[in-house]
Formats: C-alpha cells, sequence, structure tokens
C-alpha cells in the first residue's frame, strides 16, 4: 500500500501542515499590524484605519446606546473633590479681558452673529448638578457645575439650529475648539456653566463660560467659550487633529 | 502499536492562536492607556511595594506619551477579541467540549494534587482526561476573565450610557481597577502557561499545532474482541 502513511507519516504530515498555517497566520498578523500604525508619530493624528475603526465606533455608540433617558451618574455634595488644573490650551492670549467678553452666536440659518453677554444667559432656566468628570487619562474628579442647558440655549437664541448635525464651540482667541454631535449637545446633562463648586468659575477653569458635558471626556468640556457656531459637518476638533476620537463619549 | 489521535479540534486551535496575538496588543494597548493614569500600586498606607509601573519600566518598554494611539488600538482591537473569545464560547458549547472543561466536583481537590506533582513533590498524578484538573481549573478560569475583561472595559468606556453596567462593577473608579488586575492575571498566567508547556514537552506543543499526537494501543485479539461483543 504505498499511499497509506504510517501514523507517524502522517502526524509528520499534519504537523508541517500547522506549522505552515501559524507561519502564514504570523505573516498576516504582522503586515496587519504594520498596516494599522502605519505612518504614526507621537502627537500627530492617528493612521487611517484606526481613524475609521473609531467612527464606526461611533456609529455603533450612536445608534445602538446613546440616549437622553441615559444620564451619566450624580453625586451628593458631600462627594465634591478637588479637581485639577489640567490643561490651559486655548488660554494663553494676553489681550484677553473677561469684563469684555461676549459670546459669539452664529446660527445655521446664517446671518449677522448674535452678541450675548451673561446676563443674557442667566435669563434662562438654571440647572445644577454634580457628576463625576472623567479626563481622558483615566482619572476622575466629582465637580459640581451650575448654568443654563445648551438644549435651553439652542431653542432661546438660536431656534431651528437644532437640526444641524454638529456645533462647534470655540476660545476667544480660537485656540482651543471642540465639535460636537447635536444628540450630545442637546443632552439634558449638557450645561453652558459659569458656576463651579458652588463659585463663580476661576480663570483656569474657564471662566467667565465653559461646557459641562458629563456624556464626553474632559476633553470636549471646552473652558472660556468665545463663539458657538452650528453647522452640518463635522467641526474641527482640537484633540481630535492630535490622534484623539472625536466623539469621545461616555 | 502506534496511532493517530485527535487532540485539539481545528476550532479550539485556530480561537487559541488567534487570541494569543489579540490579547497581546490588547495588553499592549492598554499600557499606553494605563500610562496616563497610574496610580496601582502594591503597598499599604505610606508604604508602596511595588509601582504600577517605575519609570525604568516605561522608558524600556518605549509606551510614553501615546495615550491616543493606545485608545484607538484598544478599541478597534477589542471588537476583534470579543469576537474570537465569543465564538470559542458558543463552539465549545455547541460541541458540548465543555464537558472537558469545566471544573467537576473532585478537580479542586486533583488541581491541588496536580500542583504538588509538578513542584516536584512525590505525589501521584491523578487520572486525567483531556485536561487535567488544574487545566480545567485555570482554563475555565481564563475564559471568563476574559468575559469579566470585556464587561469592566465596557464599564469604563460608557460608565454613562451603560452606567448600570459600571454600578455592577461598583462605579468607574473600581472598573477600571478591575480591568487593570484581570490583566495581570492574563501576564501571570501567561508565565505559568508557558512555563508548563516547557515542561511537558514537544509532543504536547505539537499536539496545539498540528492537533494530533500518537498514541500506544494494544494488540487485539479477534477473536476475544468478538467473544466480548455477542
Amino acid at each position: 500500500m504505498p499511499n497509506k502513511l504510517t501514523p507517524r507519516q502522517e502526524l509528520s504530515r499534519r504537523t508541517r501542515r500547522g506549522f505552515i498555517g501559524l507561519g502564514a497566520g504570523a505573516v498576516v498578523a504582522a503586515a496587519g499590524w504594520k498596516w494599522l500604525n502605519h505612518g504614526y508619530e507621537a502627537g500627530e493624528d492617528i493612521p487611517g484605519p484606526l481613524r475609521s475603526a473609531l467612527h464606526f465606533n461611533e456609529r455603533v455608540a450612536r445608534n445602538t446606546l446613546f440616549s437622553h433617558g441615559h444620564l451619566a451618574k450624580t453625586y451628593p455634595a458631600s462627594a465634591i473633590g478637588n479637581i485639577k488644573v489640567n490643561g490651559l490650551d486655548g488660554m494663553d492670549d494676553e489681550d484677553f479681558d473677561p469684563d469684555k467678553w461676549t459670546l459669539s452666536v452664529a446660527r445655521l440659518s446664517g446671518g449677522e452673529p448674535l452678541k450675548l453677554d451673561l446676563d443674557d444667559l442667566k435669563s434662562l432656566p438654571r440647572h445644577e448638578e454634580i457628576i463625576d468628570f472623567k479626563c481622558v487619562e483615566g482619572w476622575s474628579t466629582v465637580t459640581q457645575f451650575a448654568g443654563a442647558r445648551l438644549s435651553d440655549f439652542t431653542a432661546k437664541f438660536a431656534p431651528g439650529s437644532e437640526k444641524a448635525g454638529y456645533v462647534s464651540m470655540m476660545t476667544p482667541g480660537e485656540g482651543y475648539y471642540v465639535g460636537l454631535d447635536m444628540p450630545s449637545a442637546l443632552h439634558p446633562q449638557t450645561l453652558l456653566a459659569w458656576e463651579m463648586n458652588g463659585e463663580p468659575l476661576t480663570d483656569d477653569h474657564g471662566a467667565p463660560l465653559r461646557l459641562c458635558i458629563p456624556v464626553k471626556y474632559g476633553i470636549k468640556n471646552i473652558k472660556r467659550i468665545g463663539s458657538i457656531a452650528w453647522q452640518e459637518k463635522e467641526p474641527a476638533d482640537y484633540w481630535c487633529e492630535r490622534g484623539y476620537d472625536f466623539y469621545a463619549g461616555l | 502499536m502506534m496511532t493517530l489521535i485527535e487532540k485539539h479540534k481545528f476550532f479550539t486551535r485556530w480561537c487559541h492562536w488567534v487570541n494569543f496575538p489579540l490579547l497581546t496588543v490588547m495588553i499592549f494597548s492598554g499600557m499606553l492607556i494605563y500610562w496616563a493614569y497610574d496610580p496601582y500600586r502594591v503597598g499599604a498606607g505610606d508604604i508602596t511595594l511595588f509601582h504600577f509601573f517605575p519609570q525604568w519600566f516605561y522608558e524600556a518598554t518605549g509606551i510614553e506619551h501615546q495615550l491616543a494611539r493606545g485608545m484607538a488600538i484598544h478599541f478597534a482591537i477589542a471588537w476583534l477579541f470579543a469576537l474570537n473569545g465569543i465564538a470559542y464560547v458558543i463552539y465549545t458549547l455547541v460541541s458540548g467540549e465543555w464537558r472537558e472543561l469545566l471544573p467537576e466536583r473532585k478537580s479542586f481537590r486533583e488541581a491541588l494534587q496536580v500542583a504538588k506533582h509538578d513542584m516536584g513533590f512525590r505525589v501521584p498524578l491523578p487520572p486525567q482526561g483531556r485536561y487535567n484538573a488544574a487545566q480545567r481549573i485555570s482554563y475555565t478560569a481564563i475564559v471568563l476573565m476574559g468575559g469579566a475583561s470585556l464587561l469592566t472595559g465596557l464599564s469604563i468606556y460608557k460608565p454613562a450610557q451603560l452606567h448600570w453596567l459600571t454600578a455592577m462593577f461598583g462605579g468607574y473608579e473600581w472598573a477600571r481597577f478591575e480591568h487593570f488586575w484581570l490583566t495581570m492575571g492574563y501576564v501571570a498566567f501567561f508565565v505559568v502557561h508557558i512555563a508548563q508547556v516547557i515542561r511537558a514537552g514537544w509532543a504536547n506543543f505539537r499536539s496545539m499545532v498540528s492537533g494530533y499526537d500518537l498514541a500506544e494501543i494494544e494488540e487485539r485479539k479477534p477473536a476475544v474482541e468478538s467473544a466480548h461483543a455477542e
């Protein structure tokens, strides 16, 4: 029986086949890893395939998880911690004068941007929340914020702009800027805040007005907002340009 | 006389070997993320026996300042890691192989004997099936740990949308702590696993690649066999 292999020969054949498969798999895995990371440089935007994966995850989260009924956990006042000043990007323009600050509001319909001051904002219903502020680095601190809901703000000062896909917010000098998807922007816990831990905002924490958006990482909670604009396409985003997820949703 | 016996099904081997690079990438990218906030240590009060991780470790591994990349890799490859793990669990359930994998009541007693034997004590090994008692326990545990890693990971990833899940693991900070220590568990498993594979020898390793091993079978005595069959 010339074609019949002995068990030993059969095992050798299967072992050879197994190792060839393993080797081929290793080559595929190495090539996949190279493709995924191709062109990566520290501090720069991430490679295309990784960006696509983040966009895919964003679609999944928006279509299957996100809901205005899903609230970030809130805490009693006794849980409030001492939040650190972690980033001052976009807050280094020396000619910024908080007393002359106005908020520029560009509506989806176009036209001349509105100029608002803090009293205009305070005419809206006041909301307070004590939430766990989560930094993208991994730490979190329970913090109280008070201000007006961005949804109320939009309804009063930019009615119809809710139909936009996104909202963009920038510091007065445009050194820091975030883009928000509209469902997250209109979430009931998303506040334009002028108060933190029972006190008016300090300069380092974004006086006179900052964003509190507990369904996002801290990087989206822009300090010292100078302008708000509603738009259809994904806005420029400071940390997205530096490799982070645009959505950054919790 | 030697005959060929099947030790590991193709699907088991596939999941095992695919899981290896995926878990490696998950641990690597997890380290890139952990570096950005690295509070865990072994110690009590002011005394720290070991900080995860010392500066020399970060420098030696070159993982500093890559949080954005780490997150992107982690959240991309997590899909493949999860799918491969879920596929394995479904396969094990459907094929009935779980019967050879799950610990039995006697496994916990026997595992002690296996451990003593492996550490060099003169203890006889209990009779074994495909997996010995220690293997049943550790291989089942590693699959459960994989599930726990997925769930604690989701708790950290979407603590607002999945607040009930995050609450189940004791909150956001606890979930991150548990996620970290599960990973340390994989590293410990890996060290023991490799040591055991080395001492088990070539035929054992070969069976995880080829699926087969040789076994001695007794010469059959046809007359007796047929008499028994009556």
